[in-house]
């Protein structure tokens, strides 16, 4: 033999005996060996590189093999990006084994994003019209699973003739495959039309799911096709009676139901056909009664068609029968033991509440139940539908359980429930001391909950309460006495007793025993309140105003006043230093001034200032929202909100109005009496208070009607409701009431809901009016807007309109949805006559 | 359906399928997060939970926990069936599943999962029919080890 001759047999030998990439098994076993995540980097590093000279090799053999070690890998979590090309070549191999593993790998690596993923488009089409139905249906299964708008639009009219084939194996890929192509571009809807004409026809239970999946799809997205598709009402509506009569199955049975999948799927479609359509709703009244009531409910899969045939029943145009009995299901779902069929019944009543409110009532104590669940989901949804399900006929026994859930519930809870409660009581309360009561209860369990927006609406509430101050101050002594730490509580008590100091030392209580207690004891929890070091700025602020407002009312203990007073005008804190200056000038300068200065709030009414509630202050650095006299602020401290809102509105002719956030900005007491200190015109006062306005039209609304009536209209005052802004799936609907006191005043509440499939969070309602108007936000109920409709934001606005003029509104929204930060601004313009007239 | 996903109680995972389209990276980042809430999950609790825009309905056989992420008009009772139903596939086909059928042969997962599903949805509510196919479709690929497939 030649030189040459052996050179090249001993190459052949060489390569020969190379060893053949280790089986796949192998490889796992190996790598489940390692003990550290270190090993097994190394051992996947060290085969990645055999894998990859193998690829070069472009050896055939093995590299089916191969790909299937690097999905493993990838699994793992390693990245196999080298391994696409190598797919597409297993793709259009001849061989079974490998187109296999080929379109697994595809499915797995291949992105739709990369170009490359388009070369598979010529081999999947060949492989459509294979002769082996099982490479047809790879291709079929690759391209309904993956396949990109491109390769759908390339390959649709080959999935359209499958799916006219009378082999069923394939028709129900093809079905599948077109619900995807129509996902994908659907603008190609229209080709499948044709094919769909005997689908339902078919005796194969995987043709006619698929086929019932396809005309789903078809009809959710096109109101032509839903129009086209309702003549199959009485076809679908057989087949699910052949289902539920139908004897014994073995093939489809499960626990002695036939085709639980397929049963779901047609009420599904049903739902979407009888949708507001009158003539489709009673076509399929019968048979919905029919597999609502004979449907057996011993285990999950009886109770899933149960559940589908609900919402069906829900959404259509049934007669009110049918609805009850759809309810009562619900309601016997409540109190099933699995606690998945429970949560899908809570789920359901929250979205039925609204139009089915009397029917869901009725359920109410098994609803109630569920706020003991042990289930966080669980528990929500009850307390939201609890929520929803308060009236003035059941306020007391539902609070007693409110309350109690309050107590023992989540600390996530907690805030939204405490402002459930107050929005509840704020509409249904029963009597004033009812009220206070249930204030005093949530302030003290659920004390450090408590949105701190609440706190100024808290006291409004208890000035207005005129034969309750006696009450209300003791209950607060004597729950701080014990427990200063819960700032809200102690923010609401400390301005009580500074009001209504006098009364608690007199011993005047009506409503209770009262108590003995000195002036001097009252200024001791005072000022340990200011000492203490769980209290914020805020509160000392609270508690050092209240104690100079003893001074007017308290006759032995005055000296004590002025002195701690004095010793506050060198605190470190600015705001504490910057009041306890000006009390001290109360007392040197102004003493004659004192006792008017710091008379007896009056009763104020709801609508009243824009002032403390409205101010966003965090130790006075925020200018509280100017009045409208005074020039748009230009000053040192930009009130962030109020400045947005001008530059938007152009200028001088709207008031901006700074809205309650729910966040933890404490609204200031001070501010308030700022505000009246304001209207006298003191020297040295600080830069940010309204103070420096010379003679500050006081909103003559402060002593307007001093009623005590309720402010609302309860019965439906008749005025038409409004869909103010809707927009990206936010709605928000204002309803309107006149004020039975004050026809200047008109109270809108709205409703913020959600659409989308996403909360939306961190959501901020503002508002702006004409110069004519003034304007006052509530607190929201929440600051979440639940996804899907589950529930709304519900927020209260009064306006007052003393010159009648039409109602104008500009609001701004902000809210973070799908992880971003959105804002919009709109007018509101179509304001009802009635709500301003 | 958007995705199905398999993991073990140590967060390892054994099958991802996903029915929309996304880059590896925000894939990797959603099962992890996912992972970490079902796994904080207590037995008492139920097997729906809402996450991100979707809702999870999630179940534990033996060490591994079956995870679909469904969207809003889709019935979570209904999806614990077809859990169950895979579960059943699997079952018949390995005889007696386990963890470690589904380490050694996740390819056969797959084909089994790509058999009964096909974009979120099932494509044969019949074991039989969909077990048969499995079937024919492993003895072609013995077949073609002797010979192409024509």
């Amino acid at each position: 033999m030649s030189m040459a001759g052996r050179m090249r047999m001993g190459v052949k030998d060489f390569v020969e005996r190379m060893p053949a990439p280790i089986r796949l098994r192998e490889l796992i076993r190996t790598i489940r060996t390692a003990r550290t995540q270190a090993e097994e980097r190394e051992m996947i590093q060290k085969e990645c590189a055999a894998i990859r000279s193998s690829f070069r090799e472009e050896d055939n053999t093995y590299r089916c093999r191969n790909v299937a070690k690097l999905l493993y890998m990838h699994m793992l979590g390693y990245p196999a990006h080298f391994g696409q090309l190598e797919c597409l070549k297993l793709i259009a191999s001849q061989k079974f084994t490998d187109k296999r593993i080929g379109y697994l790998g595809a499915m797995l690596l291949l992105d739709e994003r990369q170009d490359v993923h388009l070369l598979m488009t010529n081999c999947i089409k060949n492989d459509l019209n294979h002769s082996t139905q099982y490479v047809q249906g790879l291709a079929l299964c690759t391209l309904g699973c993956m396949g990109s708008s491109e390769m759908c639009r390339d390959l649709a009219g080959e999935v359209e003739k499958l799916l006219k084939t009378s082999n069923s194996y394939l028709r129900k890929k093809a079905a599948l495959c077109a619900v995807h192509v129509i996902r994908k571009v659907p603008e190609l809807m229209e080709m499948f039309l044709p094919a769909t004409k005997n689908l339902l026809n078919e005796k194969n239970h995987g043709v006619l799911h698929t086929s019932v999946v396809l005309l789903t799809e078809m009809c959710e997205r096109s109101p032509d096709m839903l129009a086209h598709f309702r003549k199959l009402v009485p076809q679908l509506v057989r087949i699910l009676k052949n289902l539920i009569m139908s004897g014994y199955s073995p093939e489809h049975d499960v626990s002695g139901i036939s085709d639980p999948f397929l049963q779901v799927r047609i009420l599904r479609l049903l739902r979407i056909l009888g949708r507001n359509d009158d003539d489709s709703s009673e076509a399929m009244n019968d048979i919905l009664a029919q597999v609502a009531t004979n449907t057996e409910t011993s285990k999950n899969v009886g109770n899933a068609i149960l559940y589908e045939t609900v919402l069906t029943i829900m959404d259509i145009k049934s007669e009110s029968g049918l609805r009850v009995l759809a309810i009562n299901i619900l309601g016997r779902f409540l109190l099933n033991n699995d606690k998945n069929i429970r949560y899908v019944a809570l789920t359901s009543l929250l979205k039925t509440v609204q139009t089915d409110h009397n029917a869901v009532q009725r359920h109410r104590s098994t609803i109630v139940d569920c706020l003991k669940d042990l289930d966080v989901s669980i528990k929500r949804r009850a307390m939201e539908l609890s929520f929803a399900l308060v009236n003035g006929n059941n306020i007391r026994g539902m609070m007693k359980e409110l309350l109690y859930f309050l107590d023992s519930c989540e600390p996530e809870f907690k805030a939204d429930c405490a402002s459930g409660i107050f929005l509840a009581a704020e509409k249904y309360a029963p009597s004033k001391r009812w009220h206070i009561d249930t204030i005093m209860r949530v302030l003290t369990t659920a004390g450090s909950y408590v949105r701190d927006d609440a706190v100024p609406n808290l006291i409004q509430l208890i000035t207005n309460s005129v034969e309750m101050h006696a009450y209300t101050v003791q209950r607060l002594y004597k729950a701080i006495l014990g427990d200063y730490s819960q700032q809200p509580l102690v923010q609401v008590a400390a301005w009580c007793i500074g009001e209504y100091g006098d009364l608690l030392v007199s011993g005047q209580c009506e409503e209770e025993e009262p108590i003995q207690v000195t002036e001097d004891e009252v200024l001791d929890i005072l000022e340990s309140v200011l000492i203490s070091n769980m209290s914020t700025s805020v509160t000392r602020g609270y508690a050092l105003t209240a104690i100079m407002k003893l001074s007017t009312r308290f006759s032995c203990t005055v000296n004590r006043i002025k002195k701690v007073v004095s010793i506050y005008g060198s605190s470190i804190d600015v705001e504490l230093q910057q009041r306890a200056v000006e009390y001290n000038a109360l007392f040197k300068k102004y003493d004659h001034m004192r006792s008017a200065l710091l008379e007896r709030m009056p009763v104020m009414e709801k609508v009243t200032t824009n002032g403390p509630t409205d101010i966003v202050q965090t130790n006075g650095e925020t200018e509280p929202a100017p009045l409208e006299t005074k020039p748009p602020p230009s000053g040192p401290q930009p009130a962030s909100q109020a400045n947005d809102l001008l530059d938007l509105l152009g200028g001088n002719d709207i008031t901006p109005i700074i809205p309650t956030v729910p966040t933890s900005k404490p609204a200031s007491a001070g501010g308030e009496l700022l505000d009246l200190l304001g209207d006298l015109n003191l020297t040295g006062a600080p830069p940010s208070a309204p103070a420096s306005v010379p003679q500050l039209s006081q909103p003559p609304f402060l002593l307007d009607g001093l009623s005590s009536q309720p402010l609302f209209n309860d019965i439906a005052s008749g005025i038409p409701s409004i869909t103010a802004y809707s927009k990206n799936g936010l709605k928000i609907e204002f309803t309107f009431e006149r004020s039975n006191t004050n026809p200047s005043v008109t109270v809108i509440t709205i409703q913020a809901s959600n659409s989308t499939e996403l909360d939306m969070t961190d959501f901020v309602f503002q508002a702006a009016v004409p110069k004519t108007f003034q304007l006052q936000l509530l607190s929201p109920s929440s600051s979440i807007v639940p996804a899907f409709n589950t529930g709304t934001i519900t927020q209260v606005i009064k306006v007052l309109n003393p010159q009648k003029q039409q109602l104008r509104m500009r609001i701004k929204l902000t809210y973070n949805h799908k992880g971003s930060a959105m804002q919009d601004l709109a007018e509101v313009n179509n304001f009802p006559p009635q709500s301003w007239q | 359906m958007r995705f199905m996903l398999l993991f073990s109680r140590q967060g390892k995972l054994r099958l991802q399928k996903w029915y929309l389209a996304m880059s590896d990276k925000e894939r990797k980042k959603m099962v992890r997060e996912l992972m970490q809430v079902v796994l904080a999950r207590k037995p008492k609790m139920c097997s729906f939970l809402e996450w991100r825009d979707l809702k999870v309905v999630y179940k534990r056989y033996a060490s591994l926990y079956f995870c679909c992420a469904i969207e809003g008009q889709d019935n979570e009772l209904i999806t614990l069936e077809l859990i169950h139903r895979y579960v059943e596939l699997l079952d018949k086909y390995f005889g007696s599943v386990c963890e470690l059928d589904i380490i050694f042969n996740f390819e056969k997962a797959y084909f089994i999962l790509d058999e009964f599903l096909m974009g979120g949805d099932v494509q044969d509510t019949s074991k039989k029919s969909v077990l048969k196919a499995i079937e024919q479709a492993d003895l072609l690929q013995e077949d073609g080890k002797e010979r192409n497939v024509q």
